[in-house]
Order: C-alpha cells, then sequence, then structure tokens
C-alpha cells in the first residue's frame, strides 16, 4: 500500500516536472519568422514528452540497481520471472500511441508552416524557358495563421550559392546582394539553385532549412516577423571553407527595407 | 537439403559423426551471396528507373534502342539455362561424356552472349560517357556482361574438372557443378529483368 | 542429405595451424581466434579513430581554425567516421564476439564456412591500413563519411578512390560475415536445438545479417557508380553531365539506414546475454524480444529517407518517412522496457559490466529520443546537419554501442582469458567514461539547436565556452581509456584465475573450460534448451552437465 501510494507520487511528479521543465527551460534562439513560433510550439511538447521517457526510464534503471542490488553474503537467484503478457501489451500500446500522437500532431505543424501546400513556383516561371523543369520542394508558402496582417503579394527572390558565398538577385530591381534583405511580414518566396556543389540555407532564427542543390532548383518561402540581423549559415558540407560560408539576413520594416531597395534597384521607373 | 529429422532420434555416436562430417551448406551460402549480388543489381535498376522518372532527357538525346540484337541474347540465355541444366542431369546419371558435352553447348552459348554484346555495344551510336542514360545503359549491361564472363569461366573450369576420371567433379561430388547452374540461372534470370527494363520499358 | 567434405578439406586443416599466440596473427580458420582478432583490430582502430577525435575537439576548442587547416580538418573528421563505423563499430559487435559467440550459442564446433570467415576478417587490416595512409600520401577523402557528390567528385581524386576502395574492401567483407552468420544460426544448430531457444544474440545477429546481405551489396553498387563518375567522368551522380545528386543519397541511406541498425543490433543481443546473468534472472519477455528485433529489421529498411529531409524530397514522402522512422521506437521501446523489468527484483551484482549495460540503457534511452524528435519533419528542418545530430548519433554510437562493447568485454574477458578483471578499476572506469562521455556530447544539443552546423573548423565565437566543456568531455573519454588498457593487459598476465564458470551463467559458452578447447567441447556439444533459466528447479540438472563438460576437460 505504502509503495502504491509512492510509486504514484513519483509518476505524478514525474508527470509535472517533465510540463514543467518542457515548458520554462528554453533552448532556442529568438524566432523571427512567421513559423519559428510553431516550431517552438512542437519543440515543446517533443521536450516534455522526451523529458518524461527520459527521466523515467533513467529513474527505473538507477532505481533498480539500488534496491535490487545483490547484497554481501547473498547467493540466491532472483525471481524466475519470464514475462508477462498484459505487461508487454501495455508498453507496447504506450509508445504506439505516444508516437502515433506526435506524428500526427507534428503533421498539423508542418502543414501550418506550409510543407504539405504545392510550391508555389508560378512567378518564377518567366525565366524557366522551354525545357520543362523540376523544382523541387522546400517549405511551401503561406501559413494559417495570422494571414490578415499579411500583405498578399509575395517577394521573390533568386539565391545562387556557390563556394563559398550565397547570391541573392531581387529580379524586381535587378538587385544582387550578399546580404538578404527581407521586410517584416511580407512572404518572401526564395528559388535556390547551386553552381556547383550542394550547400544548405540556413537561418537559425527562421527555423528554416533546405539545401541547395546544383542541377535542381528548390523553393524555400517564408515570412520573417522580427527585425535584426540574423545569420545565415551554409549547413551542407561544400569544402574547405564551409564554416565560412556565411552571410546574414537583415529583416527591416517596410519603409527601412524601400530605402535600401531603392539605394540598389538598377531600374530607374521603380515600382512600389 | 539438409534435412536433420533423422538425425534427432540418433544416438550420441553418430551424432558426433555427423559433427564432425560437418552437413554440405556451401548451397546455402552461395544461395544468400546471390541475394546479396541481386541487391546490387536491385540498387542499379532502381537508381535507372529513377532517373527515368525524374531528369527527363531533352527530346533530341532520347535514343531507341534496337531490338533484334538483345531479343536474340535473350534467347540465347535462356536456351543455355536449359543446356545447363541437361549436363547437370547428365552428371547425376553418371553419363559424363553427355555431361561434358552439354557443358561445351552452354558455354559456347555464353561466349556467343557476350560476342552479340560487343556487336551491340559497337554499333550503339553513344558511348560510355555521352550522357546519363548511355552512362547507366552501359554501367547495368556492362556489369551483368562481368556477371556472364565470370560465369563461362567458371563452365569452362567444371568441364575440365569433369573431363579426367581424376577430376574433382563426379556424380558424388556435384557441388561445383551445381553452384555454377545456380549462379548462371540467377545471371539468367537477372537479364531477363534487365531486358523488360531497359529494353521494353 | 549430408555430404562429407570433398577430400582435401577432410583432414583437419586446424591441426596444420600454427600454436600459441602466433596463431593470433595467422590465417586461422578457429571462430574464437578469428573473435579476438576482429576485437582487438578493432580496438587498435577504435584508438587511431578516437585519436582523431581528440583532434578535432582540439581545434573545436577555439572558434578560429588553427590547430588545422581546413581542408585537413575535413579530412580528419571523414577518417573519424569512417574508421569508428567501418573499422570499430560494425567488426567489433558483429565480427569479434559473433564468431566468438555463435558457434557456442548453436551448439557448433566453429562457423559454417570457416575459411571464408578468415577471408572476411584478413580484408579489413589492409582497408583499413589502406584508409589511413591515404592521410599520408595522397590526402584522405574530404567529403564527410557520407560522400555525397557532387563534392566528392570536385574534391582531390587519388583520397576518394582509396576511401571509395577501402569501403568496397569493408563492405565485402561485411558480407562475408553475414552470409556465414546467417547460414551456421540457421544451418548449424545442434538438433533438438529449437530457434525459440537460442540465446537472444543469436537472433540479433540473424537480423543484423539479414540487414547485410540486403542493403551492403547496394552501398557497394553506388559506390561503384561513384567512382566511375570520379575516374571516367560519367555523369550519374554529376549534375554539369546531367546526373542527379538526389539519387545517390537515397541508395546510399538505404545502405546507411540500416548501418545503424547495423551497429546496434548486436549490441542490443550482447546486453540481452549480459543482464540476466548478473540479475540472475530469466530475459524478461523472451518472444517479445524476438519479434521486436525482426520487426526493426523490417521497418530499417524503410526509413532511409529521414537523413534527406531537406533535400528537396516531395511532402508525401516525408510524410511517410516520418511516420515510419517514429514507430521504430515501438518494436525499441520493447526491448528497453524487457531489460528494466529483468532488472526488476533481481539480485544484480554491481559490476562493471552491469554498469556499462545500465549506462547503455540510460545513454541510448536520451538518443532514442532525440532521434525521435529528428524524425519529425518540421522539427528536422531546423536542426538537419547541426550539432544537434552530432549529439544525437554519439549518445547512440558511442552511449550505445561502444559502451556495449565495453560491457561485453568485462563480461567475456574470464571467457577469453582464463582470468579476470580488475573491478575496481573498471568501475572507475565506467564514472569517468559515463561523466566525460555526458560532458562532451550533452551539451551539443544545445550547440545545435542555438546554430552550430556540423563539419565546420570554424565557428561562431558565442559558442566558445560549449564548446570548451564538451572538449573538456572529451579530453575525459580520451583519459579513460588509460586505466581500461592498463586493466586488460595486466589482468591477461596477473589477473586471478578466473575458472570455468566465474559468473555461473547457464549460456553454452560458459559450460566448457575458459578458456575454450580448439573445438569448443571434448565431448559432445551441451544441449541447452534454456539459457536462461536462472531461479528454476531443474538448474541442478543443468548444473550437472556443466559439471560434466568441465571434467571432460581436464584433460585438454
Ligand atoms: C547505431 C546507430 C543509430 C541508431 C540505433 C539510431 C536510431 C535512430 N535514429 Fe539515428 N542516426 C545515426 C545513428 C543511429 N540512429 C547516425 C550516425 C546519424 C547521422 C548520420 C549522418 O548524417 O552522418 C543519425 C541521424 C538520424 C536522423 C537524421 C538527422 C538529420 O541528419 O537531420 C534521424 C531522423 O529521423 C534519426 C532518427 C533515428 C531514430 C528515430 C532512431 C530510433 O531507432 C531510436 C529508437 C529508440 C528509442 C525511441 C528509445 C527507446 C524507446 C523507448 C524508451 C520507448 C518510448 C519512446 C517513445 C514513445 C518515443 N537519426
Ligand atoms: C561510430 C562511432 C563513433 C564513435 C565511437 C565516435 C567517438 C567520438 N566522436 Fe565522433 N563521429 C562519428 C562516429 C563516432 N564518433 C561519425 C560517423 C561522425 C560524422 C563524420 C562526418 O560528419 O562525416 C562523427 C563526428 C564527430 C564530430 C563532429 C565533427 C564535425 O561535424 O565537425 C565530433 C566533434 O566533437 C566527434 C567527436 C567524437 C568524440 C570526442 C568521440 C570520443 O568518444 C572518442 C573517445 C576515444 C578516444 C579519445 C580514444 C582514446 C585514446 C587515445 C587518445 C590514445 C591514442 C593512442 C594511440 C593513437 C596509440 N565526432
Ligand atoms: Cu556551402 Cu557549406
Ligand atoms: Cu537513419
Amino acid at each position: 500500500m505504502r509503495s502504491a501510494i509512492l510509486a504514484s507520487l513519483a509518476c505524478a511528479s514525474l508527470l509535472i516536472g517533465g510540463v514543467w521543465i518542457g515548458q520554462n527551460v528554453n533552448l532556442l534562439p529568438t524566432d523571427a519568422s512567421i513559423n519559428a513560433p510553431v516550431y517552438d510550439e512542437l519543440f515543446k511538447v517533443l521536450f516534455t514528452i522526451g523529458t518524461i521517457l527520459f527521466v523515467g526510464m533513467a529513474g527505473l534503471v538507477v532505481y533498480s540497481l539500488i534496491q535490487f542490488r545483490r547484497k554481501p553474503g547473498e547467493l540466491g537467484d532472483g525471481l524466475p520471472i519470464e514475462g508477462n503478457l498484459s505487461l508487454e501489451i501495455f508498453w507496447t500500446a504506450v509508445p504506439a500511441i505516444v508516437v502515433l500522437f506526435v506524428g500526427i500532431y507534428s503533421y498539423d505543424i508542418y502543414d501550418r508552416m506550409g510543407g504539405m501546400q504545392p510550391l508555389h513556383h508560378e512567378m518564377h516561371r518567366h525565366e524557366t524557358s522551354n525545357v520543362q523543369e523540376r523544382i523541387w520542394g522546400g517549405i511551401g508558402s503561406g501559413t494559417v495563421e495570422r494571414t490578415e496582417e499579411i500583405q498578399t503579394d509575395t517577394l521573390p527572390i533568386e539565391v545562387i550559392a556557390q563556394q563559398f558565398a550565397f547570391l541573392f538577385h531581387y529580379p524586381k530591381g535587378d538587385i544582387l546582394s550578399g546580404e538578404l534583405h527581407v521586410p517584416t511580414n511580407q512572404p518572401v518566396s526564395m528559388r535556390m539553385e547551386s553552381k556547383d556543389v550542394i550547400h544548405a540555407f540556413w537561418v537559425p532564427e527562421f527555423r528554416l532549412k533546405q539545401d541547395v542543390i546544383p542541377g535542381q532548383p528548390t523553393i524555400l518561402n517564408f515570412t520573417p516577423t522580427k527585425p535584426g540581423r540574423y545569420p545565415i549559415i551554409c549547413a551542407e558540407l561544400c569544402g574547405p571553407y564551409h564554416g565560412g560560408m556565411r552571410s546574414s539576413v537583415v529583416v527591416e520594416s517596410a519603409e527601412d527595407y524601400q530605402d535600401w531597395f531603392k539605394k540598389n534597384s538598377k531600374d530607374t521607373i521603380l515600382d512600389s | 537439403m539438409t534435412t536433420i529429422s533423422p538425425i534427432e532420434e540418433s544416438s550420441t555416436k553418430e551424432l558426433v559423426q555427423i559433427e564432425k562430417e560437418h552437413a554440405d551448406h556451401r548451397m546455402f551460402g552461395l544461395a544468400a551471396f546471390l541475394i546479396a549480388d541481386g541487391m546490387t543489381f536491385a540498387g542499379f535498376f532502381a537508381a535507372y528507373l529513377t532517373f527515368k522518372a525524374v531528369n527527363p532527357l531533352l527530346p533530341d538525346a532520347i535514343y531507341e534502342l534496337e531490338l533484334p540484337l538483345p531479343t536474340l541474347n535473350t534467347v540465347l540465355l535462356l536456351v543455355s539455362s536449359a543446356t545447363f541444366h541437361r549436363a547437370g542431369e547428365a552428371l547425376r546419371k553418371n553419363e559424363a561424356k553427355q555431361c561434358q558435352k552439354w557443358l561445351l553447348i552452354t558455354a559456347a552459348l555464353g561466349v556467343s552472349f557476350l560476342a552479340s554484346q560487343m556487336v551491340e555495344y559497337f554499333t550503339l551510336p553513344f558511348g560510355l560517357t555521352d550522357n546519363l542514360y548511355a552512362s547507366t545503359f552501359y554501367a547495368l549491361t556492362g556489369f551483368h556482361g562481368l556477371h556472364v564472363t565470370l560465369g563461362a569461366i567458371m563452365i569452362l573450369i567444371v568441364w575440365w574438372q569433369t573431363r579426367s576420371p581424376g577430376g574433382r567433379i563426379t556424380a558424388q561430388n556435384q557441388f561445383p557443378l551445381e553452384a555454377a547452374e545456380l549462379y548462371w540461372h540467377f545471371v539468367d534470370g537477372i537479364w531477363v529483368i534487365l531486358f523488360i527494363i531497359l529494353y521494353l520499358l | 542429405m549430408t555430404i562429407a567434405l570433398p577430400p582435401n578439406d577432410q583432414e583437419s586443416p586446424r591441426e596444420l595451424q600454427p600454436k600459441g599466440w602466433l596463431r593470433y596473427f595467422s590465417f586461422s580458420l578457429d571462430h574464437k581466434v578469428i573473435g579476438l582478432q576482429y576485437l582487438v583490430c578493432g580496438f587498435i582502430f577504435y584508438l587511431i579513430g578516437g585519436a582523431l577525435a581528440s583532434a578535432i575537439r582540439v581545434e573545436l576548442a577555439s572558434p578560429v581554425s588553427d590547430f588545422m587547416a581546413r581542408d585537413v580538418y575535413n579530412q580528419v573528421l571523414t577518417l573519424h567516421g569512417t574508421i569508428m563505423i567501418f573499422l570499430w563499430i560494425v567488426p567489433v559487435v558483429n565480427g569479434a564476439f559473433g564468431n566468438y559467440l555463435i558457434p557456442f550459442y548453436v551448439g557448433a564446433r566453429d562457423m559454417a564456412f570457416p575459411r571464408l570467415n578468415a577471408v572476411a576478417f584478413w580484408l579489413i587490416p589492409p582497408a583499413g591500413l589502406m584508409l589511413i595512409s591515404s592521410y599520408f600520401i595522397t590526402g584522405a577523402a574530404q567529403s564527410g563519411w557520407t560522400a555525397y557528390p557532387p563534392l566528392s567528385i570536385t574534391t582531390p581524386e587519388a583520397g576518394q578512390i582509396i576511401w571509395i576502395l577501402s569501403v568496397l574492401l569493408l563492405g565485402g567483407s561485411s558480407i562475408f560475415g553475414g552470409i556465414n552468420f546467417i547460414a551456421t544460426i540457421l544451418k548449424l544448430r545442434r538438433p533438438g536445438l529449437q530457434l525459440m531457444q537460442l540465446p537472444m544474440y543469436c537472433w540479433a545477429m540473424l537480423g543484423t545479417s539479414i540487414l547485410v546481405v540486403l542493403s551492403t551489396p547496394v552501398l557497394a553498387g553506388t559506390l561503384v557508380l561513384l567512382s566511375f563518375d570520379i575516374v571516367a567522368h560519367t555523369g550519374f551522380f554529376n549534375p554539369v553531365l546531367g546526373g542527379n545528386v538526389i539519387v545517390y543519397q537515397h541508395l546510399f541511406w538505404f545502405y546507411s539506414h540500416p548501418a545503424v541498425y547495423i551497429m546496434v543490433l548486436p549490441a542490443f543481443g550482447l546486453v540481452s546475454e549480459i543482464l540476466p546473468v548478473h540479475s540472475r534472472k530469466p530475459l524478461f519477455g523472451y518472444a517479445t524480444m524476438v519479434y521486436s528485433i525482426m520487426a526493426i529489421v523490417v521497418l530499417g529498411l524503410v526509413v532511409w529517407a529521414h537523413h534527406m529531409f531537406t533535400s528537396g524530397t516531395p511532402p508525401w514522402m516525408r510524410l511517410f518517412f516520418t511516420i515510419a522512422t517514429s514507430f521504430i521506437a515501438v518494436p525499441t521501446g520493447i526491448k528497453f522496457f524487457n531489460w528494466v523489468a529483468t532488472l526488476w527484483g533481481g539480485r544484480i551484482s554491481l559490476n562493471s559490466a552491469v554498469l556499462f549495460s545500465c549506462g547503455f540503457i540510460i545513454n541510448f534511452v536520451l538518443g532514442g529520443i532525440t532521434g525521435v524528435a529528428l524524425a519529425q519533419v518540421p522539427f528536422d528542418v531546423h536542426v538537419h546537419d547541426t550539432y544537434f545530430v552530432v549529439a544525437h548519433f554519439h549518445y547512440i554510437v558511442y552511449g550505445g554501442s561502444v559502451f556495449v562493447i565495453f560491457s561485453s568485454i568485462y563480461h567475456w574477458y574470464p571467457k577469453f582469458t582464463g582470468r579476470m578483471l580488475n573491478e575496481n578499476i573498471g568501475r572507475f572506469h565506467f564514472l569517468i567514461t559515463f561523466i566525460g562521455f555526458n560532458l562532451c556530447f550533452l551539451p551539443q544539443h544545445w550547440l545545435g539547436l542555438n546554430g552550430m552546423p556540423r563539419r565546420v573548423a570554424e565557428y561562431d565565437p558565442q559558442f566558445t565556452f560549449i564548446n570548451q566543456i564538451s572538449s573538456v568531455g572529451a579530453l575525459l573519454m580520451a583519459l579513460s581509456t588509460l586505466p581500461f588498457l592498463w586493466n586488460v593487459i595486466h589482468s591477461a598476465f596477473k589477473g586471478p584465475l578466473a575458472g570455468d564458470n566465474p559468473w555461473r551463467a547457464l549460456t553454452p559458452e560458459w559450460l566448457t573450460s575458459s578458456p575454450p578447447p580448439v573445438e569448443n567441447w571434448t565431448g559432445q556439444a551441451p544441449l541447452v534448451i534454456e539459457p536462461y533459466g536462472y531461479g528454476k528447479e531443474h538448474k541442478e540438472q543443468i548444473n550437472e552437465t556443466t559439471a560434466n563438460t568441465n571434467s571432460e576437460k581436464k584433460n585438454q
């Protein structure tokens, strides 16, 4: 009886502690894109489940080692228990349910990030010539939340990666830049292609990464939310200077972005 | 093949005896090896089919493969499978002369397959490095051709060893012949799949 | 049909083998000798791989590339990954313990194909030497252990080609081994021994060998194509010539994901042998353990694309691979719960073998949980190719497989040598390794989440402190090797004599003398139908068998 109470107490504190840790320990950098908060939500859930599972398992092992250790002078064997069907069913079912839940939940998250949507590459049609070209998936565009605040027009950008730099081309003003400038709250659609080996475009604050592949253009869509300067990191081994292949993305208010755009645009007639 | 049931009731002495003699599991090992070998081909086929699905060629680079020669090749190999089988039958019936005859015929069929493959290679309008399909075509048929070459050499060795009375392959020791036969059937089977995927699809 | 072996095989060639310590340097056909050859050879490569890892950690102690040139760093990390996987974990958990134990477990005197077995082993040292010497002669490969084209096509050719050749040799060795294990387990079982009575390690090795036979050839074929791209300038994976770089990744991971189970399933089997002995309880849930191994084998073959979530794979594919990958947690979980249930209520000796096994459970659960997190596409797009992944797999390959290898050495050392290891040094070794390991790899999760990519020699200075903690952990791990080495070498000569069965174990390898005679048993192989019958009535009976075989052994 006492042990039953103790066991349920331990379970309860494990659950509560796990949830508390999952909700309160923040291991992630700032969130600066529309899907970053969604990502953090998923992270919290995974972190909670993971903490409970890990502490629970580790606790069981350590407890068994202490409780059932051989005391000096003991020579006998333990009980010859070979199995227990209901226990087996229990610990098959619980992980299965947890995993199923995690899978469905992360599908939902992915969908909210736009991962399941067909890629918007219409805007890139114009420069793909007669050869029918395959565009490879990244994260699709648009998310369910906050659509109202967002201006509907997307900012198309072409990304060229090569050893060892990113180059950003703005078709609208024919701007070529080594630094990515984007206005807050406007969806950005990037069409990325590599000139030599595989690179990857990663902005930790956006929680987004997409490989940049030679011969197979990829699309990455996102909507920045927080002004600031964030690192762009190449995340795929691409040669000796892979570690130095960095750039930054400047997220700025619409006005600041327009200033930057005007200063750099090659078109004489500015459309805004 | 190996049945353990009669052994189970056997006395200790027999058991030790059998342990010492060590039942012959070489065919089993060979079969496992052929599964592994088949996976190599499966990888190649998968690569080819994926290339085909996602990297369509420009229209002017597409070349229709001629069918007559490869069809002839298919027939050659299928017939050679049958003749090899006859060789095995003959050996089991202890007819060494017959067995040698069929072995030679099989080897000849294998060699003519290789020859006709060579003819095809030289008449094709594309070379190894021309484009993705050319490369894959040569890689697949070449890898298979390598198998046929090895098989033909094996057949000739088997033939050599069935010739002299002191040779190793007799009705009492059929393993080398049976192993070569299994291998040969495997190579033929792969060719049929290859023919369908490469030439007909 | 039982066929006598052909004449020249019949006079047992084993009698012609060298005796004494020289046989460990010979083309021996004795499975026990080959097993130890694998083990020692693997451990030497581990020291080399570990020295390379130490070099990596020294470089990463500061945010700039100062200790090594950048391309040298890439060579070092490629060599480290390749050596650790192909020359240490895979040969040791499969080749070393498999060769030593499987014939005992099935009641055979040797493996099904002893000669093939020796060939499989002797492919390894030349392949390893070739790989390592490439560093000094031509410069090693520098495109990571994954060798993704087009990078692997454009980096210096010589090193990459040598890398391909040695991986091909090692793959061949692994396939030969796999065929041998399958034949031994399925065909060489002692009459009267049923499949479901085999010790768990046999099942683990059967599953692993199936994976080896099905997936390694695909890697071999792929690497051959890659080498054509490098040497003959074909364009399979070369986009300039119209090739497709993603196809390589699919083919590579079709092997390399199963490869991670090739590295861990045998370790699962070894733990299943060790825990029952030292907790004096039967293995909990034998049948479910068997089914979960087979489930892992099947699932393991269909999850490879979870390494490619950012490679532009179509959404349905990501979805499928997320679900399939996540479900591997279920059979794996079954195994872990069963081990805990085996410990529960036992009489556990807290010796080094048990400590390392339990350390394995704790580490692997953490690595598995981060694995399930990585399997979720939206989670993975952030942390793919970062230190989070590095942390994930070191928790599994080091915290899992390497811990189990240590545990197994502590457990079977008396069998190998007839002498005991020093337990106090062993426990000390465990403590330092466990602390060093966690100090090294736990902080790397945070690094990955916060923006440190993997395979870089230089990084954002904000990560310096955490990297230094990690490097200190690596230093502790390196130091922890020293007491272990001393223990193993010293005990081989001076350790107390172990007797035949110091752990009072019931699995067949203990029912003969330690070290065992050449043909394993002088008399008949014992029939062990309850390898985990601890705490049972009829234990007496089995003990009698033990006594019998032992007395027969005295004249050996
Ligand atoms: C022995 C080696 C090994 C093993 C066993 C595993 C096991 C697993 N791995 Fe890991 N993995 C690697 C070695 C290994 N991995 C390596 C080397 C890489 C990097 C390769 C490279 O790029 O260089 C990698 C990378 C890797 C990735 C790609 C990450 C990326 O590059 O972006 C993913 C993604 O899905 C993944 C997932 C998993 C999962 C789900 C398991 C599962 O099998 C884990 C299952 C286990 C558990 C879950 C714990 C026990 C279970 C319970 C206690 C039950 C309850 C649990 C739940 C309900 C969750 N691994
Ligand atoms: C499979 C097994 C395995 C094992 C056991 C290890 C063990 C270790 N690994 Fe490794 N690691 C990999 C597999 C493994 N690793 C793989 C596959 C990669 C990916 C490679 C790639 O990206 O392509 C990787 C990558 C990798 C990285 C990332 C590099 C990068 O991306 O830039 C790091 C960094 O910290 C690291 C560290 C370590 C450390 C500190 C250990 C330690 O645990 C090592 C401890 C052991 C020792 C320290 C040996 C002690 C002995 C001595 C020091 C004495 C020396 C004596 C003589 C030479 C005679 N490893
Ligand atoms: Cu570009 Cu790494
Ligand atoms: Cu994997």
